[in-house]
C-alpha cells in the first residue's frame, strides 16, 4: 500500500528547484499559499530534510494519514512540529463513516444486528450485544433471557475482548517495530477466530447476538474445542508476556509515553484500560452488571501509571481474566433454550446441519409447510415485518475493550429502529490526543495513538 | 448550504408520506406523540386489506412521572433540587422509564444544570456519556431533541438529560466548558442533525465532508440507494420498500 504523507512548511515560499516528480529519490513538491508542500512517498526524506533546511521554515505541519500504517486504519493525524516535538496535534476522522445509525433505521429491529457488528469490527460481539441489552430492555424482556443465552454472550464476549487486545498488542508492537509482538499477537487472535467461526459461521461481523438471545445454540464439540484453545491460549500468551513485559525496547518505547491522568480522563469521558492505567478500578462489568457478569469471579486489572506502558500491560492482564471468566462460563453452560420463550419475537427457527452443510432446519419447514398454519403465519409474519417494539429510549452499557460502549435506542413503537445512537468508546477516547501527544516525541505519538487502541470503524460508524 | 435540509426529501420515498394532522392538545396527553399508525399493519404505499383501514393510532413516548420515581432516583432529584436553585423552573417534566431517569430540560437551563450535577458532592456526574440527536417531525415546536447521558462513577448513578428545540430555532448551550468530551459528540451532532450548539470552540462537521449539504440523520433528510437488480428482477433501494412501521 503507498503510504503519502504531506509536509506543509508555512514561511519563506522558496524556489521550486530540487527535486521533481520524476526523480524517484525525492519527495515531490509544490508551492501553495500555505507554503512549499512536500509529499512523501518512502526512501525520499534527504529532499524533505534538506528542504527544510533550505528554507528555514519554523513551522513545519506533518499530515499523517488517513492512509498510514502506524495510525490504526483512516485515522488523520494533523501534527505541528518545532524539531521533533509536537506543539500542536489534531486529529481528521470520517473517513469510514458508512452511515450504519442512518441504515438502521430502515431495516427491522433483528436486521439491524447485521449492521452494528460492522461498527467496531475488532469487537463485534459487543455492538451486538450492547444493541441487544438496549432493545430487550424496551421490550421489557431483560429477565426473560434464557440462562444459556447469556452464558454463551458473556463467553462470546470474553473470547472477542481477548481477540480485540490480541489486535491491540499485535498492531501496538507492529507500530513500534516490534513485529514478533506482532507475530505472537495474530497468532494468537486466529485461534480465537477459529472459535468465532466455530460457533457463529463467521470469522467477523457475526450478527450472532439477537435480540432475545443468540442467534444459534453452539455446534457440538464446540464446548471441547474451547476449552482446549483456551488451555493453548494460556500457554501461548506467556510469549507474548515474556517478549514484551521487560522488554529494555519496549519499555523505552512506551514507559512515561502518552500520559494522562484521571482527571484527564474523567473531563474526556476516556473510559476503558487508559481509565484503569490511572488507578480506578471502574469496569461495568463489576459496577453495574449485565448478562449476568455478577456470577463470575474475575479481577478488574489496574495500574497507576498513567502511560502507554500501563495500559499495554492492562490488556495483557485482562487476557488472563478472560479466560478465567471463559472457564467459568464453560463449566456454568447447562442445556436449554437459547432464544426468548415468547415466539412474537424470537427467531422462528434454529438452523440445523444437513447433509450440504448448515442451512434451513427441515423440521421446521415440516411444521410450518405441512403441520401448522399458524406456525407459517408467524414465521411469516416475523420475517417480513418484524416484530414491534414499544415507544420509548433505552440506554444500555458495555464494557467494551475499548470502554464503554453505549447505546441510546429510541423507539416509535413501530417494527423498525426510530434512532439507534452508539456511543463508541474509540470515538471518545481518540479526543485524549492532543492531551497525550503535545510536548512529546514524535515518535511517541505513535506509540500514544497505540495505546488508545482506536478501531476508526467503530469511531466513524 | 442553506439552513433547510438539502437534497430536497424523494418525492415518492417511504419516509415522507404527509400524516394528517395531529391535534396538539391531545398530542401531549402522556408523553410526546411520535408517530402515527393507520391500519392493522401500518403498511404504507399499499392498501390495507384487513378491514381495519381507517384504524389510527397514535403513539406516545411515555409521559412524565410522579414522584416516587424509586430506587435513587428521588434521591437524585432532590439532590438536584438542592443543588440547582432554579430546578422547578428548569425542569420540564421527569420520565422514569425502563428503569432510567430522565429529566426533561428547558434549554436556557443546560448548562448551569449540568454544572450542577458534575460538581455537587452529592450527584457527583464525573463522565458525560456525550449527546446524542434524535428528530421527531411530528412534534411541532420540539422537533428536535439533544439526549445526553451521564455517569456518576463516584455514586455509581445514570441520569439522561433531554433538551427539545424547535426547528426553527435550533440553538442551545454548548456544555464543552463543563465537559470537554462533549467536543466532539457535539460536533457529530451538528453535523448529523443541525443542532447549534452556541459556545462550542469550533462546531464543524466531523464524519461528513466539510461541503457537504444537509444534515443526514434527520427524518426529512432521505436515505438514498438504487435498486438491486437480480436476473431480471428489481427490488427498489431500502427507504422504498415496503415497511410495516
Amino acid at each position: 500500500m503507498p503510504t503519502t504523507d504531506n509536509i506543509t512548511f508555512e514561511g519563506s515560499g522558496g524556489s521550486d528547484g530540487a527535486g521533481g516528480a520524476g526523480d524517484a529519490a525525492a519527495a515531490g513538491r509544490r508551492e501553495t499559499t500555505e507554503g512549499t508542500v512536500f509529499t512523501v512517498t518512502g526512501q525520499d526524506w534527504d529532499s524533505v530534510v534538506s528542504g527544510v533546511a533550505d528554507e528555514h521554515a519554523e513551522r513545519v505541519v506533518v499530515n499523517m494519514g488517513p492512509q498510514h500504517p502506524s495510525t490504526h486504519g483512516v485515522l488523520r493525524l494533523i501534527l505541528e512540529l518545532d524539531g521533533e516535538t509536537v506543539t500542536e496535534a489534531r486529529v481528521g476522522i470520517g473517513y469510514l463513516h458508512t452511515g450504519i445509525e442512518k441504515n438502521l433505521e430502515f431495516r427491522n429491529w433483528t436486521q439491524a444486528v447485521t449492521f452494528v457488528t460492522r461498527m467496531d469490527y475488532l469487537a463485534p460481539l459487543f455492538n451486538e450485544t450492547a444493541y441487544c441489552l438496549a432493545v430487550e430492555k424496551l421490550l421489557g424482556i431483560t429477565e426473560q433471557i434464557p440462562e444459556r443465552a447469556n452464558v454463551i454472550r458473556v463467553m462470546m464476549m470474553e473470547l472477542n475482548r481477548m481477540s480485540s487486545h490480541l489486535v491491540a498488542l499485535a498492531t501496538g508492537g507492529m507500530e513500534l517495530g516490534a513485529l514478533t509482538a506482532m507475530i505472537f499477537g495474530f497468532r494468537e487472535r486466529e485461534t480465537v477466530l477459529d472459535l468465532f467461526e466455530l460457533v457463529t459461521g463467521l470469522r467477523m461481523n457475526h450478527a450472532y447476538v439477537r435480540p432475545g438471545g443468540v442467534a444459534q445454540d453452539l455446534p457440538s464439540g464446540a464446548v471441547e474445542k474451547i476449552g482446549e484453545s483456551v488451555k493453548l491460549l494460556r500457554t501461548n500468551f506467556k510469549d507474548t508476556a515474556n517478549l514484551l513485559v521487560d522488554n529494555g525496547i519496549w519499555k523505552a518505547r512506551t514507559e512515561g509515553v502518552g500520559y494522562l491522568d484521571l482527571v484527564g480522563c474523567a473531563s474526556l469521558g476516556v473510559t476503558g484500560p487508559i481509565l484503569r492505567a490511572t488507578g480506578l478500578p471502574h469496569d461495568l462489568r463489576k459496577s453495574q452488571p449485565y448478562c449476568g457478569y455478577e456470577n463470575y469471579d474475575f479481577n478488574v486489572v489496574t495500574r497507576d501509571t498513567c502511560d502507554a506502558y500501563g495500559r499495554f500491560l492492562i490488556r495483557l492482564e485482562e487476557l488472563s481474566e478472560s479466560l478465567k471468566i471463559v472457564e467459568q462460563c464453560l463449566e456454568r453452560l447447562e442445556p436449554g433454550p437459547v432464544m426468548v420463550e415468547d415466539r412474537k419475537i424470537a427467531w422462528p427457527a434454529q438452523l440445523a446441519l444437513g447433509s450440504d452443510g448448515l442451512g434451513n432446519s427441515l423440521d421446521h419447514i415440516r411444521h410450518i409447510m405441512g403441520e401448522s398454519m399458524e406456525a407459517l403465519i408467524h414465521h411469516f409474519k416475523l420475517v417480513t415485518e418484524g416484530f414491534a417494539v414499544p415507544a420509548g429510549q433505552a440506554y444500555s452499557a458495555v464494557e467494551s475493550p475499548r470502554g464503554e460502549l453505549g447505546v441510546h435506542v429510541v423507539s416509535d413503537g413501530g417494527t423498525r429502529p426510530y434512532r439507534v445512537h452508539f456511543r463508541d468508546p474509540s470515538f471518545t477516547n481518540l479526543q485524549a490526543t492532543a492531551a497525550m501527544c503535545e510536548g512529546s516525541m514524535i515518535a511517541d505519538v505513535v506509540a500514544a495513538v497505540a495505546s488508545i487502541d482506536p478501531v476508526m470503524g467503530g469511531v466513524d460508524r | 448550504m442553506t439552513e433547510t435540509n438539502l437534497p430536497e426529501p424523494a418525492a415518492s420515498g417511504g419516509i415522507a408520506t404527509p400524516a394528517p394532522a395531529v391535534d396538539p392538545d391531545a398530542a401531549y396527553v402522556g408523553g410526546e406523540a411520535v408517530a402515527q399508525r393507520r391500519g392493522m399493519f401500518a403498511a404504507r404505499g399499499s392498501g390495507d386489506t384487513s378491514g381495519y383501514g381507517l384504524l389510527q393510532r397514535v403513539v406516545s413516548l411515555p409521559g412524565a412521572s410522579a414522584r416516587p420515581y424509586g430506587g435513587t432516583f428521588d434521591e437524585t432529584a432532590d439532590a438536584l433540587a438542592a443543588a440547582y436553585p432554579a430546578y422547578g423552573e428548569a425542569v420540564e417534566a421527569v420520565v422514569v422509564e425502563h428503569d432510567e431517569l430522565t429529566f426533561h430540560v428547558r434549554r436556557e437551563h443546560l448548562l448551569e444544570f449540568v454544572q450542577a450535577l458534575r460538581d455537587d458532592p452529592t450527584l457527583r456526574f464525573e463522565m458525560c456519556m456525550g449527546v446524542s440527536g434524535v428528530h421527531f417531525p411530528e412534534q411541532t415546536g420540539r422537533e428536535l431533541h439533544a439526549v445526553y447521558h451521564f455517569l456518576s462513577i463516584t455514586h455509581n448513578r445514570r441520569v439522561r438529560v433531554e433538551v427539545s428545540v424547535p426547528d426553527t430555532d435550533r440553538h442551545l448551550p454548548s456544555i464543552v466548558s463543563v465537559y470537554p468530551t462533549c467536543d466532539w459528540h457535539e460536533r457529530e451532532t451538528w453535523d448529523f442533525f443541525g443542532l447549534v450548539f452556541d459556545g462550542h470552540p469550533a462546531l464543524t462537521r466531523i464524519m461528513m465532508p466539510d461541503d457537504w449539504p444537509g444534515h443526514p440523520q434527520r427524518k426529512d433528510y432521505p436515505l438514498g440507494g438504487i435498486p438491486v437488480e437480480y436476473k431480471g428482477a428489481e427490488i427498489p433501494p431500502p427507504d422504498q420498500r415496503r415497511a410495516y412501521t
